[in-house]
């Protein structure tokens, strides 16, 4: 064996080691979680609300938070960033405007979850007098889920192949009527996986969440209540020390949401490519 | 109707198109003015380079938290953007199609983990590993810098193997035509052609590290005073804001946003920077007649 090719050799397995590392902290992170966390999870555990700061009981009015805040922050994002998306792919050429448009949703994507939380306390809670409730937390996730859902959305728009366009304009099909009903039902599942993206980092956001919807243990009876999240319920009692072994729980809980989301992120974006490719 | 419709949307939809800037413009102007008028009047100097941080007298120095911010940001770095960079060229180069399919999944499963579950892992596993191991209170940079190390790989990955995709296989069939093995193409040419896309995940793997708030919380110690060794405590920039909003009135509270003002611009800069890369890799392929 010559020099050359001890080098491919030894290069080509320093490069598999890296990789296999990474899967390996990565299964690792999951099994260890899982393996701690699973037994503590039960149906009492989930439909429990926690008592004594959360030592005991369950997690119920965390997960019934945690559903409302994220579906509430993709609810008022939805409509934004498919409309950007459709605005940026449908209706305008590349100009001085669509590049400030994407600037502005790189510079948004790229804002650690901490400022918007500064930015969702001082403007929501406080300059709009809305507290800490379940409506400052979920406008604050919306501004952070938007850049998310315009480039999931555009993306999917523009894989919708452009000859079914001029077929449905060539029919005497408006523009908007081409965008509503050949563009936007192609392009569903696309978007839907730009949904499902922003529900996961829904679910496990913290540091925007906290200062904007509170820590309530209760469970919400209006938009104005606050609501405590999953991972901040998560985050309180592992900071404080509180219970171990909840928190062991309520992690397993998060990982599983995560792994959820994920599969059906990825079992919706192939069924999406599989339609394209045939 | 339909002719109606068709007049107002494209209206309705550039309205719509304008909320990212109008958020930003928003995100940018409150947080300036809550964090700007402290700035002035403490003055930058006080503020950016004393390292006497104690709100109750009236002192708001964020030097050790700006060098407990670069440290752990620089460790995870260390950690990060390298073993990113190897398995993006794994992935992208010598690894068969299959594998690719099980592990990008996998890779982004990594970026959907909640941050306090990374920190809670790192608490209860990572620290008390380096407590027994190096010494220290385990709660350190180091611990830090591991975590976030995990913690930014799908970045530095997804655009590392993008920018590595993006390389015309003209390239390296030419390389190998010429006699090179595998490895030579990729090392001469393949990875030169992409440094600017590998470039860019880096800075915004940075970026990510360094807005990073809760696992570091968890895992960094949060000691206010100068790090001396990287197994010391320390508290970064986003951990003093996130711990103290809670009860910050006043001053206190205005030197806060004005942490958060210091990291903003850290961030919108470091985003410049990535941008210029990746703008400069695809003109450099274009004029190159690709």
């Amino acid at each position: 064996m010559n020099s050359h090719k001890l080098s491919q050799w030894a290069a080509v397995a320093v490069l598999a080691a890296a990789t296999a590392l990474i899967l390996a902290v990565l299964a690792f992170i999951v099994f260890f979680v899982l393996e701690k966390g699973l037994p503590q999870i039960s149906l009492g555990f989930l439909l429990d609300r926690p008592r004594n700061m959360g030592k005991e009981g369950g997690i119920g009015p965390a997960i019934v938070g945690t559903l409302l805040l994220s579906l509430l922050a993709i609810a008022v994002a939805l409509p934004l960033g498919v409309g950007t998306a459709i605005y940026l792919s449908e209706y305008t050429r590349e100009s001085r405007l669509t590049k400030a448009i994407r600037f502005g949703t790189d510079c948004l994507a790229g804002i650690p979850s901490i400022i918007f939380g500064l930015f969702g306390y001082i403007f929501f809670v406080t300059t709009l007098r809305l507290g800490w409730s379940l409506i400052a937390g979920a406008l604050t996730l919306a501004i952070m889920i938007l850049p998310t859902l315009i480039r999931t959305s555009e993306e999917a728009i523009r894989a919708v192949p452009r000859s079914w366009r001029e077929v449905s304009l060539s029919l005497g099909a408006t523009r908007w009527e081409t965008v509503r009903k050949v563009v936007l039902p192609n392009a569903l599942p696309g978007i839907l996986t730009g949904v499902m993206l922003s529900f996961g980092r829904s679910i496990g956001e913290t540091a925007a969440v906290i200062y904007t919807a509170g820590s309530s243990f209760r469970l919400p009876r209006g938009a104005f209540d606050s609501v405590r999240t999953l991972a901040v319920h998560f985050y309180i009692l592992a900071r404080e020390g509180l219970s171990t072994e909840k928190a062991y729980g309520t992690a397993a809980v998060l990982v599983i949401a995560v792994l959820a989301v994920n599969a059906t992120t990825y079992a919706l974006m192939n069924r999406f490519i599989r339609r394209r490719s045939r | 109707m339909n002719l109606g419709s068709d007049r107002l949307a494209p209206r309705l939809l550039l309205a719509v198109a304008c909320t990212t800037m109008l958020c930003l413009l928003v995100i940018a102007l409150f947080i300036f003015k809550e964090g700007l008028p402290f700035m002035v009047k403490v003055g930058l100097g006080d503020f950016l380079l004393s390292s006497d941080w104690r709100p109750d007298s009236g002192h708001f120095g964020i030097l050790p938290m700006i060098v407990s911010s670069l440290w752990v940001t620089f460790g995870a770095l260390l950690i990060g953007a390298p073993l990113g960079i190897a398995g993006a060229v794994f992935l992208a180069e010598f690894a068969p199609q299959g594998l690719m399919r099980v592990v990008k999944p996998a890779i982004e499963l990594l970026s959907g983990i909640p941050s306090v579950v990374y920190g809670f892992i790192g608490v209860m596993v990572l620290a008390p590993f380096i407590r027994s191991a190096a010494g220290g209170p385990g709660l350190s940079i180091l611990a830090a810098a591991i975590v976030l190390g995990v913690m930014i790989l799908p970045t530095v990955m997804a655009i590392a193997i993008d920018a590595l995709r993006s390389v015309p296989q003209s390239y390296r069939e030419g390389a190998l035509a010429l006699g090179a093995t595998k490895w030579q193409s990729v090392r001469m040419v393949v990875l030169v052609a992409a440094r600017s896309g590998l470039l860019a995940g880096v800075i915004l793997g940075m970026g990510r590290a360094i807005g990073e708030t809760m696992a570091v919380i968890m895992v960094a110690g949060n000691a206010v005073k100068m790090p001396l060794s990287a197994l010391d405590s320390a508290r970064t920039l986003t951990a003093n804001i996130a711990l103290e909003m809670g009860y910050a009135t006043g001053m206190h509270r205005q030197a806060l946003f004005a942490t958060g003002i210091v990291l903003f611009l850290v961030i919108m800069i470091l985003n410049g920077l990535a941008g210029a890369a990746l703008k400069r890799g695809s003109l450099k392929r274009r004029a190159r007649g690709r």
